[in-house]
């Protein structure tokens, strides 16, 4: 297996970028979507951060656990008094189109079952996905019954197998990536609002920026190990300040009055429940916490309102107005400028 | 040039260049859509392909109806059973490492599987493997998943081309390495995605295609450096075939200013990314690419590729009906499981059970469990049907203005419906002499609204066009597995006829005997009568049509909309 394209030589995408980079620090932020026009790097820069971040500590289990983290574990590393542990790289896991229920959640191990008679269970792409992102191309083509199964699952945390005379749960915590054209097919209303952050992918608007990625790309091709050396220095560097971020995040404080003004963009905004708030005050403490800062401030809120809140406006289907526009007027009243 | 020596159509010249470079670099370059009818042609480029094909690299053939399994890799469940052992089946995937697929009826892969091979093409870490997609789709619905041919470089319309028999086979083994070596300068670069915007292009895997191109044309070519011709013909074999618009030429300028009507651009031109300054140098690529666009293919392209976006959640239309393991489990019945069907296992043991006695009696060597072919039962899957409502809007004079306000209001009642039930919505508009479909079926609630907004009015009333194009719809939404309704807006007063003649009382004989034809294929109709006398011509049709018949001035439009709903639910309780 070859080495990955380095997320820093991503040109152009900078939200983008930096929603990923923020999932990476609070994976609580809860997934993020990327709608927009084909071909403009999303799953490039999705497996690109999973190269960057750094290994992570966990048990040979097929849910590789955290073996720090007990309440977390799955029931045969609870327990192991001490399980064997080894250092993985994040997962990145794929849900392809059109993939099966069985493939998803797991299923009875055909193989076991027939040759042994051995009832045991085969792990799905969910377990596979277990602290790690799982990247769904495409989703709002996913069929309805595969997204219920993802809804609940995100939601929980756990993967719950009641099927094939099999009983098992286990843990299921991932980064729901999702990407996809909304020309092709809207996502419904349930879904949107699982994702944490929404990002509008634009094909970059500036021709320099084309020939930058090309050039790039071409480069990569040509020679990939000198050129991840190239930019092994920058990719040292950003996964040093994520690091940083991370262990800063818990420290990072929300002042009463952002809170204050969060809640009243949200209350101004109409957004349907309380999870639109929640994420808000996630994303900006983990942005203030990747920027090195300790307080929260309005500036932060006023850059996050969009990813956070875009997806989450109740629609009304016959309205024109972008929520992009609707967020900025938003904004722009409630901070009075 | 590379190109001498093949004295037939420009077309030939290029497929059989296009031969060449994607034998050189079949992983890089992704693969070619070869567009056509099975026959002699498309055997003859397949087999210069297979003779330019460095002999190592396979070439292998995949039909659409490939289990998953076959294709990813998996347990080969009737082997594993009679044997008693655990056997697996090794992925075709692993067998073309290195070379080059060939989909046999690509237009009628099923959706699961072009995304599974578009992540494997994506996925350039593990299985490096060109594709050529043989596609044979004739009509606008039947095409290859866009998802696929969005990671392929190339497309070759067979019907311009002729027999390749007589190409030589050269050797392009070391093309690569050469063109590893070759410099592509800036302003060629620049010129590459100057011509990508101007025609349009919002995706940047295709210039980074032509990039490539461009280096293997200057290989094959024994050139120093990546020149400007190069670049002309890899943004000829590239580029031209995604074009969505024609860039405006000077004399056209003028025209371009005003929007086109019904222009259906996803996104408005000024919101593209701005038109550099890149120079002369892209006006020469742009030259050489619109030279290779033949006149009228605009519009066919564009209105292809808006097909092909709403198409394609349909899923590749044909798979949605065959698939067999995808929608919620529903029970169980017997069947074989190498049909791409998922083995019920506890079912099939519990089948087995009672014959053990008897079975270990005839074969005492046996360990474990002996099951045999006929206690197989595979999983059955209830998948639900989508909806289609199918709306056919007269545009013509004679219904009036304001009669015409009120219909699209209820129309687009409808349609936030449909947007709750995640009901698929289409839309015919028909005046003048012809009857066009401005959208096809889409869950873009978007797209639908802005064509309704946009359609434009008067005209003569050419209803029995508009009831067969209704009915060709109809039927394409049933072949992909979904319920088509069609709701007709209009007051019935046909006066032109199907060969575009202004002649009332042929028109409405015609508008019966279409009507007749829609009741024969038993679509659910709806009739909106916009018409101020209500027992005249539309009520009549809406008879004829076995359908609904609802006067607009007594139904508003949420009485319309529940009508509507009404429709399809007895339409999805009788499936």
């Amino acid at each position: 297996m070859s080495a990955r394209f380095p997320f820093s030589a991503i040109a152009g995408q900078d939200e983008l970028k930096l929603a990923l980079l923020l999932t990476a620090v609070d994976p609580m932020i809860g997934g993020l979507l990327a709608l927009g026009d084909r071909g403009t790097g999303k799953s490039t820069a999705v497996r690109a951060l999973a190269a960057l971040l750094p290994d992570i500590k966990a048990t040979t289990c097929a849910y590789h656990c955290d073996p720090v983290s007990p309440q977390t574990m799955c029931d045969t590393c609870r327990t192991n008094a001490k399980p064997k542990t080894h250092h993985i790289k994040i997962p990145v896991v794929d849900l392809p189109l059109g993939v099966t229920e069985d493939r998803v959640i797991g299923a009875l191990n055909l193989e076991r079952a027939l040759s042994h008679g051995e009832k045991s269970f085969e792990p799905g792409l969910l377990a596979s996905a277990n602290r790690g992102y799982l990247y769904v191309d495409e989703v709002n083509l996913l069929e309805d019954h595969i997204v219920d199964l993802l809804l609940d699952v995100a939601a929980s945390g756990e993967n719950v197998v009641e099927r094939e005379g099999l009983s098992i749960r286990h843990p299921a915590r991932f980064v729901l990536v999702g990407s996809g054209n909304p020309e092709e097919g809207e996502l419904r209303p349930q879904l949107l609002d699982r994702f944490g952050l929404s990002i509008d992918v634009r094909t970059p608007a500036d021709v320099a920026i084309w020939v930058e990625i090309v050039k790039r790309r071409l480069a990569y091709e040509a020679d990939p190990q000198g050129f991840i050396d190239q930019w092994a220095e920058s990719e040292i560097a950003l996964q040093k300040k994520l690091v940083a971020g991370r262990k800063r995040l818990a420290n990072v404080i929300t002042p009463d009055s952002v809170m204050q003004r969060a809640a009243e963009l949200c209350i101004h905004l109409k957004t349907d429940g309380i999870r639109g708030q929640l994420t808000l005050m996630r994303v900006t403490r983990a942005l203030a916490a990747y920027e090195g800062k300790s307080t929260v401030s309005d500036e932060h809120l006023k850059r996050m309102a969009g990813p956070a809140l875009r997806h989450r406006l109740r629609r009304n289907p016959l309205d024109e107005a972008g929520s992009g526009t609707r967020i900025d007027r938003a904004v722009a009243e409630v901070f009075g400028t | 040039m590379i190109t001498d020596g093949i004295s037939d159509s420009a077309a030939s010249v290029h497929a059989v260049l296009i031969g060449r470079l994607l034998a050189s670099d079949p992983s890089n370059l992704g693969g070619v859509v070869l567009h056509g009818p099975a026959g002699p042609v498309r055997d003859s480029w397949i087999a210069m392909f297979r003779r330019i094909l460095p002999s190592e690299k396979p070439l292998i053939k995949v039909p659409h109806h490939i289990a998953n399994d076959r294709l990813l890799g998996g347990l080969d469940v009737a082997a594993t059973l009679s044997s008693g052992k655990a056997i697996s089946e090794r992925s075709l995937l692993s067998h073309v490492a290195g070379g080059v697929m060939q989909l046999l009826s690509s237009e009628r892969f099923a959706l699961d599987k072009a995304s599974y091979l578009s992540a494997a093409l994506d996925d350039q870490t593990a299985v490096r493997f060109g594709i050529i997609a043989c596609d044979e789709g004739l009509e606008e619905d039947e095409k290859t998943s866009s998802i696929l041919t969005e990671r392929m470089a190339f497309r070759i319309d067979l019907n311009d081309c002729v027999a390749f028999d007589d190409i030589d086979a050269d050797d392009v083994s070391n093309i690569i390495e050469r063109a590893a070596n070759l410099a592509l300068p800036d302003e060629l670069l620049l010129a590459l995605s100057g011509t990508a915007v101007r025609l349009g292009i919002l995706s940047i895997r295709p210039v980074i295609f032509a990039a490539r191109v461009a280096r293997l044309i200057a290989a094959l070519d024994i050139a120093d450096a990546v020149g400007e011709d190069h670049a002309k013909i890899a943004a000829t074999l590239v580029l031209a075939h995604r074009a969505r618009f024609l860039p405006a030429t000077d004399q056209q300028d003028e025209q371009q200013e005003s929007p086109p009507p019904q222009s259906d651009e996803p996104r408005p031109e000024d919101e593209l990314p701005a038109t550099p300054t890149e120079g002369e140098l892209a006006d020469v690529i742009l030259e050489a690419v619109r030279a290779a666009l033949p006149t009228g293919l605009l519009e066919k392209l564009d209105h292809a590729s808006l097909i092909q976006k709403s198409a394609k959640s349909g899923a590749g239309s044909m798979s949605q009906k065959a698939g067999k393991m995808r929608g919620r489990p529903a029970g169980s019945r017997r069947g074989d499981p190498r049909q791409g069907s998922r083995l019920n296992v506890i079912e099939t043991l519990r089948t087995a059970a009672p014959w053990q006695n008897l079975r270990r009696r005839a074969q005492p060597n046996r360990k474990g469990v002996i099951v045999s072919k006929e206690d197989f039962r595979i999983n059955r899957y209830k998948q639900k049907r989508e909806t289609t409502a199918i709306f056919v809007v007269d545009a013509s004079g004679s219904a009036a203005i304001r009669r015409m306000a009120e219909a699209k209001g209820a129309v687009e009642y409808i349609l936030a419906d449909c947007y709750v039930r995640r009901d698929k919505v289409a839309l015919i508009a028909f005046r003048g002499k012809t009857a066009d479909i401005l959208l096809a079926p889409t869950r873009s609630l978007h797209r639908a609204r802005r064509s309704l907004a946009d359609l434009p009015g008067g005209g003569g009333t050419p209803l029995p066009a508009a009831i067969d194009t209704a009915i060709i719809l109809a039927e394409q939404v049933r072949r992909g597995g979904g319920t088509p309704i069609i709701v007709f807006l209009t007051d019935g007063r046909a006066n032109i006829t199907r060969d575009g003649t202004a002649d009332r009382a042929k028109a409405s004989a015609e508008s019966e005997e279409a009507a007749k034809a829609l009741r024969s294929t038993g679509v659910q109709a709806l009739m909106i009568d916009l018409s101020e006398n209500r027992d005249g011509a539309a009520r009549k049709l809406a008879l004829a049509m076995g359908g609904v018949h609802l006067p607009l001035p007594y139904a508003d439009a949420a009485r319309i909309s529940q009508n509507v709903n009404v429709a399809m639910k007895a339409e999805r309780g009788s499936r």
